[in-house]
């Protein structure tokens, strides 16, 4: 078993949308190569969590701690820079680019986009290249989510942040979708996934968390939150 | 013929001219939603530091440099004056207000505009300017055939026009700010998860969109028309016109747009009346709104949902 370094750390986040609470007291952790889950239902602050991670929203306390360092201040691009990349929710392809533009936008942070680092999104989703010219919003869902993917790789990120990886996708699209991610996580790409469908996240996670009205409820293994009374009744179970 | 195709020829150089500044308005409207009204007046600036420049150079009678130089120098130094003077109208008129309502920005740009104008007031007088350029740049130049004569100044300013519509094609085409760009225009919060620094997108776009202009207002004096505090005003109204009549946001359509109204300007003069040209050439944006609301070219709708 390798040695845990812990790559993204929030602590005690507290984040509010106005006068509005959304999350209290957050803790969460993502090791070096470690693929985590963070599952919940409808406005539980999933997305909060996500977006609070990545500086789109700013905690009133707390610290976020990223590749050794403080980020908690950092804006955005500062953070992506540092390592960070996301596959939005809904994906938020650039419709009217095309494949290969939307990929090289992923790797704005790193200048002019790489040729081997296009080949190698190319090489993970033979489709795109085929469709490199095509413009993003005449895609089918799971090509446009192949893009989302391969657009977060080009920056060579530290960690994948993905946002609702299964939302809008039919059933069959769901399940290569996490086969992908799955795919990733055995190449070594930390990810944290937020997602809905706890089934299919806890299946291919390391470690997950259930996030409820703003509250972390429950933390552990994978395969411990899947066998759990308490999550089966209230998400599984259905 | 000869005389249609005259003007023909002379509709697309003042069309050339009404595209850079519609380009202008386009590209900050794409990224900002904000309606630069300052625009005309950044070129009047251009006019006036070409003005200045080819003054300082020995003027027109005894240019210090070949004239092609001078002519070089007076672009580039306007344009690069009218580009920084777009970084600070961004800085201090537009930022300060990026999360307010979206008048706000249109009354700011409106006070913009007045001072513009009116510094320009206090430090060049009201005395109009002229180029001279007749006497630098010979009317014997240029080339004719069937007919229809193009005097060297005006080849000389559709060709440029042209480049720097295709250069500026390029531009936000193929480089990463360009990208950058349009990736803000669609939408702005994806940009920033991407890792873009839009503030340093916006200064670029606007720098871009005010060296245009101060290339355009460059181009008016060329073309013998008068340089003075005022001079904004007309042809920044039709610079936007071209914008919306192309369809705003869309740069394909500013450039269509511009020449359009160029060309339909320059017909009206020639064949129906040179004092109701105006007239004219504000029906057809009329006439574009009430057929085609979102512009010849342009595709979403204006107000987002």
């Amino acid at each position: 078993m390798s040695e845990k370094k812990p790559l993204l750390e929030i602590s005690n986040i507290d984040t509010y949308y106005g006068v509005i609470h959304i999350l209290q007291q957050v803790n969460l952790r993502v090791d070096e190569g470690e693929l985590v889950c963070l599952l919940g239902g409808n406005a539980c602050g999933k997305s909060t969590t996500l977006k609070t991670i990545l500086g789109m929203v700013k905690p009133k306390v707390g610290k976020i701690m990223f590749a050794g360092e403080d980020v908690t201040h950092q804006n955005t691009p500062a953070r992506v820079k540092l390592g960070m990349a996301v596959v939005p929710e809904n994906r938020r392809l650039f419709g009217p680019m095309t494949v290969l533009e939307n990929l090289k936008i992923g790797a704005y942070v790193r200048g002019e986009a790489a040729q081997e680092d296009l080949e190698r999104v190319y090489d993970l989703f033979p489709k795109l290249k085929e469709r490199s010219s095509q413009l993003a919003g005449t895609l089918s869902g799971g090509e446009q989510q192949m893009v989302a993917v391969g657009r977060a790789l080009m920056s060579h990120p530290r960690l994948i942040l993905m946002d609702e990886p299964s939302m809008g996708l039919a059933p069959k699209l769901v399940e290569q979708s996490f086969e992908m991610i799955a795919n990733l996580h055995s190449q070594g790409v930390s990810m944290l996934i937020v997602e809905q469908n706890a089934n299919m996240a806890l299946s291919v996670a390391d470690r997950g968390y259930v996030l409820q009205t703003g509250r972390i409820v429950l933390e552990g293994e994978a395969k411990e939150l899947a066998g759990h009374e308490e999550l089966r009744r209230a998400y599984l179970g259905r | 013929m000869s005389y249609l195709g005259q003007q023909l020829v002379n509709g697309l150089t003042l069309g050339g001219v009404y595209a850079l500044i519609a380009l202008g308005y386009t590209l900050v409207y794409g990224v900002l939603q904000i309606l630069n009204f300052a625009h005309g007046d950044v070129y009047m600036v251009g006019a006036f530091i070409g003005f200045f420049v080819m003054v300082g150079l020995g003027g027109p009678l005894a240019p210090s440099v070949p004239v092609a130089i001078m002519v070089l120098i007076m672009f580039l130094v306007a344009m690069l004056g009218t580009g920084l003077l777009g970084i600070v109208i961004e800085r201090f008129a537009y930022r300060p207000l990026r999360n307010s309502t979206r008048i706000a920005p249109l009354i700011s740009a409106l006070g913009v505009s007045i001072l513009l104008q009116n510094a320009a007031l206090l430090l060049f007088s009201a005395n109009i300017r002229t180029y001279d350029t007749s006497s630098y740049i010979p009317s014997t130049l240029g080339f004719s055939f069937a007919d229809i004569t193009i005097d060297g100044v005006r080849l000389f300013v559709l060709v440029l026009s042209i480049a720097l519509m295709f250069g500026l094609a390029r531009w936000v085409n193929t480089t990463q700010v360009g990208r950058a760009m349009r990736a803000i225009a669609y939408d702005r919060d994806a940009a920033v998860m991407m890792g873009i620094d839009v503030d340093k997108v916006i200064r670029w776009t606007f720098f871009v969109s005010a060296a245009l202009a101060g290339a355009a207002g460059v181009m008016n004096g060329l073309l013998l028309r008068g340089v003075s505090n005022g001079m904004g005003l007309v042809p920044g109204l039709k610079g936007f016109t071209a914008a919306v009549i192309g369809g705003i946001g869309s740069i394909p359509g500013a450039m269509l747009g511009g020449l359009l109204l160029g060309v339909v300007e320059s017909l009206a003069q020639g064949y129906l009346s040179t004092n109701f040209s105006d007239t004219i050439t504000f029906a057809l944006l009329i006439v574009v709104m009430l057929l085609k609301p979102n512009g010849l070219l342009g595709k979403r709708a204006i107000v987002k949902a």
